[in-house]
């Protein structure tokens, strides 16, 4: 797959084969729609990629890849960023060898997100460069073009791509792969090390770096001019282009592709150009308030499309300047837990015991609809334990002694673990249950492997992390493992003496996916057989 | 074909196959050379969700659709907005079940209908079911395919 013949390609898997191109010696990242693919992808066309823990651990690593002189592609959706804002900005302080690109894929109108959130605002809060790809040819362009960036400024791209880009399929042309890099260390203790007497300079550097690439960005063709009528001009990124070329083919356009830091002066000679400019973009004014904070007078959109996506009809209405409401859809049908799933059990519990319910992020949050509406409250991945304490340290002792945290495997892998030491550390005067709910996937997101699974991205064997064992030796007071069956009188009554104890417990509720057991059991029995694992290692490395 | 841009949009619930129908159909259109672009909105689809997925344009607006292809008999309503006037409505009750090898072939039956309205030769049709599908589904899917072509046929005289 990885000739340069023309091919149909989302942009995911677009941007999965430039890494390939491009010589990324590593792909990580943390699964989360609309980005999860990627990575799928990577290691499908012979690539090498593997699922961290969780965002933070992905980047890092990424970051010792790239240390070691090697190109690194790290990938999450925009609230993976946030948990991994910590490296993120450091990293862009310290700088790179080889190459990082760290990939955000943002979901604007959440169609399958906890909340709106546009990650442009991180490329300038970090001080780093950012490309916004418009569809799946230019994520694979913008892709190889981000690995460029970060080789010759030494700095780590953030390439920002949303659900249209990530999962529209269009056709693609490939180039030529570039040979990797050959991984090496040197020393570089001052430059690494941010320690405040090394971070000032660092600072610095990294405001150079960004001074020299605004200038390359009054160059570079990422950024570009289709000259069309004088009397309209369009300054747009990303999936917004289509729309704007669709709606208005004869305006002149003003197209970003490199959107961090911006060509102050082509925006200026474009927008003196044209009669009237107008600045079309999802999600946040990012490009309308710093063209604006540069003197310059363009039309942003209204409030109204601050909120979700664009389409073809909403670009209409803000070059039309129609302030009318929108058209309402009829609800479509909302998702529901499966017929068969394992948490049906457990909700029905909740709900039977009248459970005050801290939950977290995943399939399982679909048992705060009806028929359970049994959770009180889902904020962040792995948030349901340390909320759940909070609860406690503060209810009365009779609504206290309600209160249950519950996290799926992957999520609590993902940002569990630090939840459970302050349980530990922390402990209310009534104790706290915890429930694992354990399905032995990341389902939600399509069935990617963990930590806790015991199998690689690619399903091999490998190291596994065992929760009740963790919760021991962590010092959780009583751990239990229940298998679920269909029933939920057992886990009911584990649940309601769990509660009465007043004592710290963690129940792993267990069961597989009802979507996965399948494969699991395929990929256990391969794994099994010591031939067939050989042959698959190999064919995944 | 000429130059003018075919809009389809397909609905259904999640676990119907709405999105490998669309691979299909995006997988036919691309080996016969046109510009393919294939939208889905698929993220909590596994979960039984409304999936719809726009082929031939990044995303259709609402009333541009030429075609509104739906799998689930609730969800005709939920999107007959997405047509344009005129436009052609494939609907489920178009196939009898019964006259289906396989009845999860719906989607692909749906296809066999559309494909009644496209000038999409048969065999890149073929092709695409072969490519998108394991070995094992191919018989199955080409008799649904024929069955909603015939159907759709049938419908058109």
């Amino acid at each position: 797959m990885s000739s340069t013949e023309r091919q149909l390609l989302s942009g995911d898997n677009a941007i999965a084969l430039a890494a390939l191109h491009g010589g990324v010696a590593l792909g990580t990242g943390y699964p989360g729609t609309p980005s999860t693919e990627i990575l799928e992808y990577l290691a499908q066309i012979g690539g090498r990629a593997q699922w961290s823990p969780n965002e933070k651990v992905a980047l890092e690593v990424g970051i010792g890849v790239a240390y070691g002189g090697a190109r690194s592609l790290v990938t999450m959706k925009h609230v993976g960023l946030n948990v991994a804002a910590d490296p993120f900005f450091s990293v862009a302080h310290t700088g790179v060898v080889g190459a990082l690109v760290v990939v955000s894929a943002d979901d604007p109108g959440m169609a399958s997100s906890q909340n709106e959130q546009d990650n442009r605002r991180y490329a300038v809060a970090a001080a780093v460069p950012m490309v916004e790809p418009a569809d799946s040819q230019e994520a694979y362009e913008l892709t190889l073009a981000a690995i460029e960036i970060s080789e010759r400024w030494k700095i780590p791209v953030l390439l920002r791509v949303t659900t249209r880009v990530c999962h529209t399929q269009a056709p693609v042309t490939p180039r030529a792969p570039v040979a990797p890099l050959h991984p090496h260390f040197e020393h570089d203790l001052r430059g690494r090390n941010l320690i405040p007497a090394n971070a000032r300079p660092a600072h610095r550097r990294l405001r150079q770096k960004l001074a020299e690439m605004a200038e390359w960005s009054e160059t570079t063709p990422l950024n570009y001019v289709i000259p069309g009528s004088p009397k309209l001009g369009i300054i747009v990124s990303g999936v917004s282009f289509m729309h704007a070329r669709e709606v208005a083919p004869d305006a002149s356009f003003l197209k970003l592709g490199f959107t961090h830091p911006l060509p102050m002066r082509k925006i200026a000679e474009f927008v003196r150009s044209v009669e009237r400019c107008v600045v079309i973009e999802e999600g946040d004014p990012y490009l309308a308030d710093a063209i604006r904070a540069a003197g310059l007078s363009v039309e942003s959109k209204p409030e109204m499309f601050r909120f979700g996506e664009l389409n073809v009809d909403r670009v209409r209405r803000i070059l039309a300047r129609d302030p009318s409401a929108e058209p309402t859809r009829p609800p479509g049908k909302p998702p529901e837990l499966c017929d068969g799933c394992s948490h049906h059990v457990v909700f029905q519990a909740f709900k039977n015991l009248d459970c005050i319910v801290a939950g977290d992020i995943a399939c399982y949050a679909l048992g705060v609809l009806p028929p359970y509406s049994a959770m009180d409250c889902c904020v962040c991945m792995g948030s349901s334990i340390p909320i759940g304490l909070g609860l406690r340290h503060v209810l009365p002792p009779v609504e206290a002694k309600r209160v249950v945290s519950v996290i799926g495997d992957s999520t609590f892998v993902h940002s569990g673990m630090t939840g459970l030491a302050e349980m530990v550390y922390n402990p209310p005067p009534t104790g706290h249950v915890v429930v694992i709910l354990d399905n032995s996937t990341t389902a939600m997101t399509g069935h990617q492997e963990h930590p806790g699974t015991g199998r690689t991205l690619a399903h091999a064997q490998t190291g596994k992390v065992v929760y009740e064992e963790l919760g021991r030796a962590m010092g959780i007071e009583e751990v239990r493992v229940i298998p679920l069956g269909k029933d939920c009188a057992e886990f009911q009554q584990i649940l309601t003496e769990a509660l009465a104890s007043e004592k710290l417990v963690l129940l792993v509720a267990r069961r597989p996916c009802i979507l996965a057991a399948k494969h699991i059991r395929e990929y256990d029995a391969r794994n099994s057989c010591v031939p067939c694992a050989a042959a698959q290692e190999v064919s995944v490395s | 074909m000429n130059n003018k841009p075919v809009n389809v949009v397909l609905a259904g619930l999640g676990g119907q196959g709405v999105i490998k129908a669309s691979d299909i159909l995006s997988e036919a259109a691309f080996r016969c050379g046109f510009e393919v672009k294939k939208s889905e909105i698929h993220g909590m689809s596994q979960r039984g969700g409304s999936v719809t997925s726009d082929v031939l344009s990044p995303m259709v607006p609402p009333g541009a659709a030429d075609f509104l292809v739906v799998l689930a008999p609730d969800q005709v309503e939920v999107n007959r907005g997405q047509l344009r006037p005129g436009g052609v409505l494939i609907a489920p009750d178009l196939i009898d079940p019964a006259k289906l090898a396989n009845k999860k072939s719906l989607n692909v039956a749906l296809l066999g209908a559309l494909s009644a309205h496209l000038k999409i030769p048969e065999s890149q049709w073929q092709s695409a079911i072969h490519a998108c599908l394991p070995e094992k589904l191919h018989a199955a899917n080409e008799q649904a395919f024929a069955e909603g072509r015939r159907a759709a046929a049938a419908t058109k005289n």
